[in-house]
């Protein structure tokens, strides 16, 4: 169990499984990882509300796009330029919120 | 030059339905794009509606619009780890038309308002993102869709495509758009038995309690709400990305520490959650607007940082609203005129300036910077706590002390110098005044 599980006796999956997604074939973010082993800060991972982000052990980062609720911060307190390229993803496609 | 329509509005939030509602009304061709599946699908809020704009341009939305509670009980609460102090506002006469305050489900909000524009003879065409402008010799004249030959020729785009505003950054808008004046608004929805709620918050009927909360979001500027539907809650934290990004905690774990607060916790005991959600929010106010358009364009809604976070008022729905009716009203003027739709920025900037958007905003330009000053944001709740505690502390047989001498007890216990007090309550003052 990483440090991120198990807030509110909730686990983070079960926490993600009540939002829904209608997932696009074409990732909407882009990370070039080579600018990302050289960040200190990786506020990504910290930031994105989705958990979508995580560092690896090479100091590099992985993300998925699939869970995205489309909000932005990760694009916004990336500190190397550049390393997160983030658009709105395919019309239809993407988070679907339904009690917002 | 021909063009497919005559009005392109960009997203069908509060700001785009109501521009495109009032542009139909005028006669003049307007397509909606949403780029979500229906609209609505993408939005996220706070809390509470504030409908005042709605009586003049859907005077039916009391009986149409699908409302799930009407807000008597406007609760305000200031925590510490262990301790809060709440001002607690009931007006019975809130819950009678016209209403002060709505809460609803955005998925339905919004696609009742954009049904609205549709009624009215918008075109509205979903699950379809705009990628870009198009634009000539500095006048935007279109815009790019992700749908093959899905590019539109407008003679005004009306940018509402919410807070990340690609299209007022893509039209040189924005001077500096900024992550500073950002913060992250994560919200659970809860399952609860309608009668248990209505019970738990002291309801009855359609009556509705929405709670704001300062001192709860720990190191980390930002806030708390908790607000009622029908038969959820929604309970959320507004957090500055900054200091977020700064900090070593989650969104998640800052909002399950503000549910197992003592004073919340028993709000939300005994709950399922149905939903869980995110959005950012602009809440730099005033100074960190963007030039409302340029010939071809205006910018309405969240996409122009048209949300007050002032501390006790939090309000963006019924801004984005105004917005968008004074963004048709300016084009239907600057129609009758010789440079025609493209000149709708001159009036939309003139006419939204002498409206309540503006004036509030220009008024409280400088509450951003109090309501998250470290004073109101990590002294201010610890201090009106160890105040209120200790007044109401029996201590016998010590005597009570005057109210005075409790405050400056509080205040030394908390190392809190009467210089930055008077600081802080004076800015308050300035503020707010």
């Amino acid at each position: 169990m990483t440090p991120l599980d198990d807030f509110d006796g909730l686990d983070f999956e079960d926490r993600m499984a009540t939002a829904t997604f209608d997932v696009a074939g074409d990732a909407h973010i882009v990370v070039d990882g080579d600018a990302c082993e050289g960040c200190t800060t990786k506020a990504c991972v910290t930031v994105c509300p989705a958990s979508l982000f995580v560092e690896l052990s090479s100091g590099g980062v992985l993300f998925n796009y699939e869970q995205c609720f489309e909000c932005g911060s990760c694009y916004l307190v990336c500190n190397e330029a550049g390393a997160i390229t983030w658009r709105y993803p395919e019309g239809g496609k993407g988070v679907i919120v339904r009690r917002g | 030059m021909t063009t497919d329509f005559e009005v392109v509005v960009v997203g069908a939030g509060p700001a785009g339905s109501i521009a495109a509602l009032q542009l139909a009304r005028a006669g003049i061709a307007t397509c909606l794009l949403e780029r979500g599946p229906f609209p609505g699908s993408k939005n996220v809020y706070g809390g509470v509606i504030y409908p005042r704009v709605l009586d003049g341009l859907l005077p039916a939305w009391r009986d149409e619009a699908p409302i799930q509670r009407v807000v008597t009980r406007r609760s305000t609460m200031l925590l510490t780890e262990t301790q809060s102090v709440a001002v607690d506002v009931r007006v019975a006469a809130w819950g009678a038309p016209p209403y002060n305050g709505v809460t609803a489900y955005r998925s339905e909000f919004d696609q009742w308002l954009a049904d609205q524009a549709v009624q009215a003879g918008a075109t509205l065409v979903t699950s379809t993102t705009a990628t870009g402008l198009r634009q000539e010799a500095g006048r935007v004249v279109g815009v790019s869709t992700d749908r093959p030959d899905g590019d539109l020729s407008c003679s005004l785009v009306v940018a509402c495509d919410g807070v990340n505003s690609f299209l007022a950054r893509e039209a040189g808008l924005y001077a500096r758009f900024s992550r500073h004046h950002m913060t992250l608004g994560v919200k659970e929805v809860l399952a609860l038995d309608r009668r248990e709620l209505e019970s738990r918050f002291n309801l009855t009927g359609r009556e509705g309690c929405d709670i704001e909360m300062l001192g709860a979001t720990g190191e980390i500027t930002g806030g708390g709400f908790l607000y009622t539907n029908l038969d959820t809650l929604a309970v959320g934290c507004v957090l500055k990305l900054d200091d977020l990004a700064a900090s070593a905690r989650r969104p998640e774990e800052v909002l399950a520490a503000l549910k197992a607060h003592p004073s919340i916790a028993p709000l939300v005991a005994g709950t399922e959650l149905v939903e869980y959600a995110a959005h950012l929010i602009p809440e730099g106010g005033y100074d960190a607007m963007p030039t409302l358009g340029k010939p071809g364009i205006v910018v309405a809604g969240d996409a122009a940082s048209m949300t007050l976070a002032a501390g006790v008022w939090l309000e963006g729905v019924n801004y984005a609203m105004a917005a968008g009716s004074t963004a048709a009203a300016a084009a239907v003027l600057a129609q009758a005129e010789p440079g025609g739709l493209a000149g709708t920025h001159r009036h939309y900037t003139r006419l939204l300036g002498a409206s309540f958007v503006q004036q509030d905003h220009k008024r409280l330009r400088r509450a951003p910077r109090v309501v998250f000053s470290d004073f109101v944001q990590h002294v201010q709740p610890g201090l009106v706590c160890d105040v209120a505690e200790s007044f109401f502390t029996v201590a016998n047989p010590e005597a009570k002390p005057g109210l005075v001498r409790t405050i400056r007890r509080a205040m030394r216990a908390r190392g809190i110098s009467t210089r930055a007090a008077l600081r802080s309550a004076i800015a308050t003052v300035r503020v707010f005044r």
